[in-house]
């Protein structure tokens, strides 16, 4: 078995395919508490589905490298959507199912009017489940990669009491003179930048799984925001290796098995986090 | 120069007005409460107080040295915050960011008024224990601490018994009144008038869009409306 990780290893997109899953799972799950908490699970999901649009039009145009228009687009409709959970007549989660099946829609659309290859239902394939994307990833995406996870990390250290306090209770932070708005829109941005970065590894099926599941696994078992954050920045890199790795032992699709990971954590989180609350009661 | 002043406001949502015309002031010291029913406009004049609403026309005046984001604010307690894993301290400490600025973390300062304000209220024992796991009253005083952090001259409390047990709510009013007492100006809303004129100094009663009655609490209860809503006692 060693042998076989060994021999793959030799292979650079196997690095950095390890590299950057690494990097994804430790964003993906910094921002994930703070959805989860704020009720936006599915914000990743429907933003991952503008992203495939996005995505679908950037391979009709020919783009080299789709992440400048994909980025930006994803970006506004965060923000878009965050706006929307506020006031606006077609509430939150509504606002985000329209906008994700809207976008999958066209998406695919467009990907059927200008397709380039003749293996159309494989390419929609690997960009719903990122089959194979991430063993493709070049030395460009990767250093990009690595830049957007610093930003994101970086962002969410600088503000991480802010980002509490927001999440926690909105209209007391805005009443002390805390920029409220603003925090919302900074969040929205590095949820964008997040998003975008996981497709390449999970694909835009996949992406919620990758956010929601380390912070609701961390949630069974801690009981304060740091620990929460920090188990599940650890959880979530854990898993993301471990799905990795067995992914290519098995020859299994990476993405769908580092989420089957993810809910094998889950599980053994929230049988811990029982066993801790009847110690505890007792 | 009162500390708060609130001349001609008119304010309401979607183009219905809710209050018209409402003029009162606060000064330091005082222990003023907002009564009236639901739908009165209650909350939306909280709302506008806190700078969360623009008045429709009319205006909200800070003075004696009160900076309109230096209320101190006890909101009713939201779903999200029912399953939110945190600590009695962190959600305390949170009070304190309004003067952080940029810097990404507390100061000594910061962290000792955060200890400070929960010794003061009671819960130093429960810093360390999660927020959901307490009771009502429990997380109540923790809300009261971090609005202790935020600002400590006024405090405006939104329905702080709202969904205490009688003996909790009766705490509750107890440390209001005592914060009262070290010179800290409430303003409470409230739907409970039996303890509105048990411990408020002024009564601002509102009823529909217009203000029915402001003034003392002993005037109150000679008024006409405090004749209908408290009289009967």
């Amino acid at each position: 078995m060693m042998d076989t990780l060994i021999l793959y290893f030799q292979y650079p997109f196997v690095r950095y395919a390890l590299i950057v899953g690494v990097l994804i799972a430790l964003c993906s799950s910094l921002l994930g508490v703070t959805l989860v908490l704020k009720r936006f699970s599915f914000i990743g999901d429907g933003l991952s589905h503008v992203a495939f649009g996005a995505m679908a039009i950037a391979a009709a145009m020919n783009l080299t490298n789709n992440f400048l228009l994909v980025l930006p687009v994803t970006v506004i409709s965060a923000i878009l959507i965050l706006r929307a959970g506020q006031n606006a007549k077609i509430k939150g989660d509504a606002a985000i199912a329209m906008i994700s099946v809207g976008a999958l829609a066209i998406g695919y659309l467009i990907m059927n009017l200008f397709a380039k290859s003749s293996n159309l239902a494989g390419d929609v394939c690997v960009t719903l489940f990122g089959s194979t994307s991430i063993l493709t990833l070049d030395k460009t995406k990767v250093y990009l990669c690595v830049i957007l996870s610093v930003l994101v990390t970086a962002v969410f250290l600088l503000f991480y009491h802010k980002i509490f306090a927001v999440t926690f209770d909105e209209d007391f932070s805005a009443a002390t003179g805390l920029r409220a708005k603003i925090y919302n829109l900074v969040l929205a941005v590095i949820i964008a930048a997040v998003i975008v970065l996981a497709m390449n590894l999970v694909g835009a099926l996949l992406i919620s799984a990758l956010v929601i599941f380390p912070a609701l696994s961390a949630m069974r078992v801690f009981r304060s925001f740091k620990a929460v954050t920090v188990c599940s920045v650890i959880l979530s890199v854990v898993c993301a290796v471990l799905g990795i790795l067995i992914s290519i032992l098995a020859g299994t699709p990476v993405g769908s098995t580092i989420v089957a990971v993810d809910i094998a954590g889950f599980l053994a989180f929230a049988a811990a986090g029982c066993v801790i609350r009847r110690a505890y009661i007792q | 120069m009162p500390q708060l002043a609130c001349q001609n406001l008119t304010l309401g949502y979607e183009g219905k007005t809710v209050i018209s015309n409402l003029s009162f002031a606060v000064n330091a010291g005082d222990y003023l409460c907002i009564v009236g029913e639901n739908g009165a406009g209650k909350s939306t004049l909280m709302k506008a107080i806190l700078k969360l609403k623009m008045p429709a026309s009319g205006q909200i005046i800070t003075g004696d040295g009160l900076a309109p984001d230096e209320i101190g604010y006890l909101p009713q307690q939201t779903v999200v915050q029912k399953d939110f894993p945190a600590s009695v301290r962190e959600v305390v400490r949170s009070g304190c960011l309004n003067r952080t600025g940029l810097r990404p973390y507390y100061n000594h300062a910061e962290k000792q008024a955060a200890e400070d304000n929960m010794e003061k209220l009671g819960i130093a024992p429960l810093a360390k224990r999660c927020y959901r796991e307490l009771s009502g009253g429990q997380q109540q005083r923790t809300l009261l601490a971090r609005a202790l952090c935020a600002a400590g001259r006024m405090l405006l409390l939104d329905e702080p018994a709202a969904g205490l047990d009688p003996k909790a709510a009766e705490d509750m009013y107890a440390i209001i009144a005592k914060l009262n007492y070290s010179g800290i100006t409430i303003i409470m809303i409230s739907h409970d008038i039996a303890a509105a004129v048990q411990y408020a100094s002024y009564i601002l009663h509102i009823g529909s869009q217009t203000a029915l009655f402001f003034g003392t609490k002993t005037d109150y209860l000679r008024s006409k409306a405090g004749h209908i809503y408290a009289g009967w006692r």
